[in-house]
């Protein structure tokens, strides 16, 4: 076959456009043919050939289950069935609720912890066909929430509003087992409270109204009904913070917007 | 200049010639099947299999996709190459049994048994209709898809190709399916799906200035009457 006197990134392309649609279609394809003059058959022969590529829609949750050779010999192929029995969706498929993608893979690189099950990018070794149950009920729960009695990075801390200085603490409202700090909220004319962990480093929040990502939401104290909204910027996306006096000394600074996970302790001139 | 030996022969070529080349301006016969003059070499049939070097480094490379090289030897008919070149016949009569053009090369090279399970498959991947299309026809209507067991040719999501002008160059080269092969003679007719074709030049608008390969071809007897 002639090599390509031209070749442009062509893959990249392709890997831009499946991280924002979660996979290639058929329309997207035609426009990256179109736009960098290339054969549409050239575009669709690279978008076939890697694995990595769908042309199908994906599931929210990716599960990988490996059948290399190390992971076939100590059972990944139950695994698979496993999975496949317990997701309702034969390997390489979506389930019907767009929930999750079942695939199988022929190494992950990890074969002396075989066999090997990735979900969403958090690895399960060791993998047994009793454990396959747990591990989709932890991913459809969402495996990104953090486990905070597995992680001793993270500790609590106790915040007062930083006009008033009344606690913020809220000790009948448990939020990763802890006290949570209550304050109001508003957005977009809905009013409510939202209960966060107290957990530095915990992102979990529980809210009397479904919080849209990205909403940039006006903090307030439930006791003196002041605006939080302070004038320090978040260092990852530039939106005004919430600071709050820790207990001790020191200031807790949280980003406004919803998903961002920008967030600034400052004891006694240290910066955590 | 290059110079090098073919069975012996001392020849010498241009740079950039292949061994395939080099072999025929001697008149060597070498068996191909997804060779075609006119086409960028592809080297997947590897039915054009030649032995290169002496003794204990001897290799087996594809003659067509292979420059010559100052000093090379190439043997062309040793009993390895015969071997290999009866193995690869025995191969492609398992993969694809009902090819005429596998056939005749079978036979020609006394391949009289067929050790491995008849897939009857439609394609042998050797990308002569891609090449033609791309190369030729200048559409590049038609490409390899996937990889691996499951790589196969054809348009782009199955669709019909905007780019195709249906002009039946890719199944004028193919060896496998031969869909054109004895369209006139039915009572020789392997498949018989040509029949089920319609003609280009009814199908597209100002198809009067393209090339056609679909000859012999009902529509054309109706013009020319």
């Amino acid at each position: 076959m002639a090599t390509d006197p031209n070749p442009g990134g062509l893959i990249s392309l392709l890997q831009d456009i499946q991280a924002r649609y979660g996979y290639l279609p058929a329309d997207q394809l035609k426009a990256v043919a179109q736009k960098t003059g290339r054969p549409l058959t050239d575009v669709y022969g690279v978008a076939t050939f890697y694995r990595s590529f769908s042309l199908k829609p994906r599931g929210k949750h990716l599960c990988s289950v490996c059948l290399g050779t190390a992971c076939h010999v100590r059972g990944g192929p139950i695994i698979a069935d496993e999975f496949s029995r317990q997701l309702d969706a034969p390997a390489g498929e979506t389930t019907a609720d767009r929930e999750f993608t079942l695939e199988t893979v022929n190494c992950l690189g990890a074969c002396a912890l075989g066999p090997i099950v990735v979900v969403d990018g958090h690895y399960f070794s060791n993998v047994s066909p009793v454990g396959v149950k747990e591990i989709v009920e932890r991913a459809r729960a969402g495996l990104d929430r953090v486990e905070v009695k597995t992680d001793q990075r993270i500790f609590p801390v106790e915040v007062s509003c930083a006009r008033c200085n009344h606690s913020l603490m809220d000790a009948e409202h448990l939020v990763d087992g802890h006290p949570s700090i209550r304050v109001t909220l508003a957005f977009n004319s809905v009013h409510g409270h939202i209960w966060l962990s107290s957990l530095y480093g915990s992102f979990n929040v529980e809210s009397d109204h479904e919080i849209p990502m990205d909403t940039v939401a006006d903090f307030f104290c439930p006791h003196c009904h002041a605006h939080l909204t302070g004038s320090a910027n978040c260092p990852v996306c530039e939106t005004p913070m919430v600071p709050m006096i820790v207990r001790g000394g020191g200031i807790v600074q949280i980003c406004s917007r919803r998903g961002c996970r920008g967030h600034i302790l400052d004891i006694g001139g240290q910066v955590f | 200049m290059i110079t090098l030996s073919i069975n012996g022969l001392p020849l010498t070529v241009e740079p950039g010639t292949t061994l395939l080349e080099a072999a025929r301006f001697l008149g060597i016969e070498i068996p191909t099947l997804c060779h075609m003059d006119g086409l960028t070499p592809y080297g997947a049939c590897r039915l054009c299999v030649v032995e290169i070097g002496s003794a204990p480094n001897a290799k087996l490379v594809s003659s067509c996709t292979y420059p010559a090289q100052e000093g090379l030897k190439v043997r062309t008919g040793s009993a390895r190459v015969v071997r290999a070149r009866r193995m690869i016949l025995e191969l492609l009569l398992a993969s694809c049994p009902q090819s005429k053009a596998i056939q005749d090369l079978a036979s020609a090279h006394d391949v009289r048994r067929q050790r491995f399970r008849q897939e009857h498959e439609t394609c042998i991947l050797c990308g002569l209709c891609v090449r033609m299309c791309a190369e030729q026809m200048m559409a590049k209507a038609i490409g390899f898809r996937g990889r691996g067991e499951r790589r196969s040719v054809g348009t782009p999501f199955d669709e019909p190709s905007e780019v195709c002008r249906l002009c039946g160059g890719c199944m004028y080269v193919c060896p496998a399916c031969q869909l054109r092969c004895t369209f006139n003679e039915p009572e020789k007719a392997i498949c018989g799906g040509c029949a089920n074709l319609s003609a280009p030049c009814l199908e597209k608008p100002g198809f009067d200035d393209l090339m056609c390969y679909m000859a012999p071809c009902a529509a054309c007897e109706i013009r020319k009457d």
